[in-house]
């Protein structure tokens, strides 16, 4: 119940974009079922907001103690590269294996240079973020590697009980992660690590060791991100798989509410956050509006979301209303 | 005394022999390649390489990873080193001024590569070849105007990359191929900005908005949009190339193998041969001083599946697409 009043503004926001794109598109909230996949619109911004929302369930983390990771993008087309490479040859869970595991190594280099060498995290994520779309590109040999594997296919077209398979991945992935964090004191550490390093560490915890695994953790949501999108297209596009999208993480968890300098998050928000901007996107899509419109819809709803959160608005309009 | 003249007479010999190789192993030509922006580019490499190799000429490639102060840099490094010609796909269309004059004062021509630079410029370079996209996108109209015929037909189409030159120029081509065909109604245009993701992602909306069976032909402005359009209309159940005639255009690997399968009708191929124009302009221009005009167009091809596209298919799949 607190965790919804806290949510608030963010649900509000996510139904009013739903009712926006329901106005946008009369068929929006038709849902019906198509070779055992539920298809609509409304399935449509889950299904492809799934990998933002992957992406800023490890970002929500990294943000909350004070950092920040620019190259989920990367890691995406890093991990994408190596799944569609070796689908074809090994069985899914090798590939699995090899690209979660090659995601979780970009994260704890990025760990590395920010726990240990003390690096400023966005200079120190801005190396993998530059060099993690060569890394990908090389892997690549610079064209679209594309793969056969119905296993591998099915993590991006398949369906769960109609449910498609990257919404599921969300799903499991929030939960895993709610566990990990919100079962143990980690997520305690977390915050107060973001809130106050140096008391945090006077107080026994081992930031350290804390922000290591937050970039750990984002550079393995980011490879399965990176997975289900080769998946979904059947295909690695090193030059453009999660090309831009560590910015559409960041907004997710800003809009979640997160305070960028560190402290308190929530995991749920941030996937809700992810939700809202493809929400945008595909009302978009569907409006027949001009392409050359498309990015300043979005600013400007973006903008609204984010005054209605602001606390001195909020504290302007009872100031008004006083009197 | 006779060892020492011999060898002398030997080591002449070999001089000579080797000077006329010299001259008989023509030309020495520096390329400036963009970089590895798409598959494209890579194909463009490739070709540049093997079209060099059929004509005995050496060319160097220089990669200047999308930055244009790379390929000064690789320009003034062919001055340098004296080379008979230097090519170059410019990264953009202003800057070069000061570089191609270095260029033209050493008295080495320069031909450009599939982008045009500031007409500004124009007195320094020998030639650009370059495809004419107005006209892909007129040839890519025209097939489906004749292939719909006299049929009402809604039409919907995945725009390049907002802004991007070859964009509105394969919109304008398409545009005015199918303005005389009333028939022909362009319902819906949304950037897919190139790639398979998002040209997958707006061709589900196109198919929820209009409904999939309302629609009659998708015109993609690059095959790799196709691609995710053609997985998308899979995934609505319905049959991409028989319920949705689909064309597009560059003619890269994957879309042949998706019309052998049946899943795409027609794609116009930006060829990836630019160099080969530009070593036979350059070749004249050499032996017989001929000035080649200011801009050789490539042949915009189309291909359908009367062309036999696994044949094409296994053409172009070594070639870095």
């Amino acid at each position: 119940m607190r965790a919804l009043r806290s949510g608030a503004p963010q649900l509000l926001a996510f139904a009013a974009v739903l009712l926006a794109d329901r106005l946008a598109s009369p068929q929006f909230l038709a849902v019906h079922l198509q070779d055992g996949r539920l298809f609509g619109s409304l399935v449509d911004v889950f299904n492809r907001g799934a990998p933002v929302a992957l992406l800023s369930l490890g970002m929500v983390l990294v943000v909350a103690t004070g950092g920040i990771d620019l190259s989920v993008g990367a890691v995406m087309a890093i991990a994408g590269a190596v799944a569609a490479s070796l689908a074809d040859t090994y069985p899914l869970p090798v590939v699995l294996a090899a690209a979660l595991g090659t995601g979780l190594a970009c994260g704890l280099w990025n760990g590395f240079l920010v726990a240990s060498l003390r690096i400023r995290p966005i200079v120190a994520t801005l190396i993998l973020m530059v060099a993690g779309r060569g890394i990908a590109q090389l892997i690549t040999e610079g064209r679209i590697v594309t793969f056969a594997s119905p296993d591998l296919a099915f993590l991006g077209g398949g369906a769960v009980l109609g449910v498609p398979m990257p919404v599921v991945l969300v799903l499991a992935m929030l939960l895993l992660t709610l566990a990990l964090v919100r079962g143990s004191a980690l997520g305690l550490m977390i915050e107060a690590t973001g809130g106050n390093a140096r008391a945090s560490a006077l107080a026994g915890i081992d930031t350290r060791a804390v922000t290591v695994a937050v970039y750990a953790w984002s550079g393995l949501c980011a490879a399965l991100a990176g997975v289900v999108a080769a998946a979904d297209i059947l295909g690695a596009d090193a030059n453009n798989a999660g090309l831009w999208l560590e910015l559409d993480a960041i907004l997710a968890v800003v809009v979640a509410g997160s305070s960028l300098l560190g402290g308190r998050f929530s995991l749920w928000l941030a996937v809700l956050g992810a939700f809202i901007i493809q929400a945008m996107n595909t009302g978009i899509l569907l409006s027949g509006l001009p392409p050359e419109l498309n990015l300043v819809v979005k600013a400007a709803v973006v903008l609204v979301v984010l005054l209605v959160q602001s606390p001195r608005l909020a504290g302007l309009t009872l100031l008004l209303r006083k009197p | 005394m006779r060892g020492t003249i011999s060898i002398k007479a030997m080591l002449a010999g070999a001089l000579l022999a080797w000077a006329g190789a010299a001259q008989a192993a023509s030309l020495t030509v520096g390329f400036s390649q963009i970089g590895s922006e798409s598959g494209w580019r890579a194909a463009e490499t490739t070709v540049t390489k093997a079209e060099a190799k059929k004509r005995g000429i050496t060319v160097k490639v220089a990669d200047a990873q999308q930055k244009q102060e790379n390929q000064i840099k690789a320009i003034r490094s062919f001055v340098a080193q004296g080379v008979d010609a230097i090519l170059l796909a410019p990264v953009v269309a202003t800057g070069w001024d000061s570089v191609l004059k270095e260029a033209r004062d050493a008295k080495i021509p320069v031909i450009l590569l599939d982008r045009d630079i500031d007409p500004a410029g124009k007195d320094l370079y020998l030639t650009a070849v370059t495809s004419d996209s107005v006209e892909e996108g007129r040839v890519a109209g025209a097939w489906l105007a004749k292939t719909v015929g006299d049929k009402p037909c809604n039409v919907v189409e995945l725009q390049g990359t907002v802004g991007a030159s070859v964009a509105t120029n394969r919109k304008k081509g398409f545009d005015a191929a199918i303005a005389p065909h009333a028939n022909l109604k362009l319902v819906r245009s949304q950037t897919g900005e190139f790639t398979r993701a998002k040209g997958k992602e707006v061709m589900e909306s196109f198919i929820k908005a209009e409904g999939g069976r309302s629609i009659c032909a998708v015109y993609a402005h690059n095959d790799d949009m196709m691609v995710g359009a053609i997985q998308a209309m899979k995934e609505a159940g319905l049959k991409p190339g028989k319920d949705i005639l689909t064309v597009s255009i560059d003619a890269v690997p994957d879309i042949f193998k998706a019309m052998a399968a049946g899943d795409a009708n027609a794609t116009v191929e930006l060829t990836p041969d630019m160099a080969g124009p530009a070593f036979d302009a350059l070749k004249a221009y050499k032996d017989k001083g001929t000035v080649p005009p200011k801009w050789i167009q490539t042949e915009s091809k189309l291909y359908t599946a009367a062309d036999d596209p696994m044949k094409v298919y296994d053409s172009k799949k070594n070639l870095g697409y």
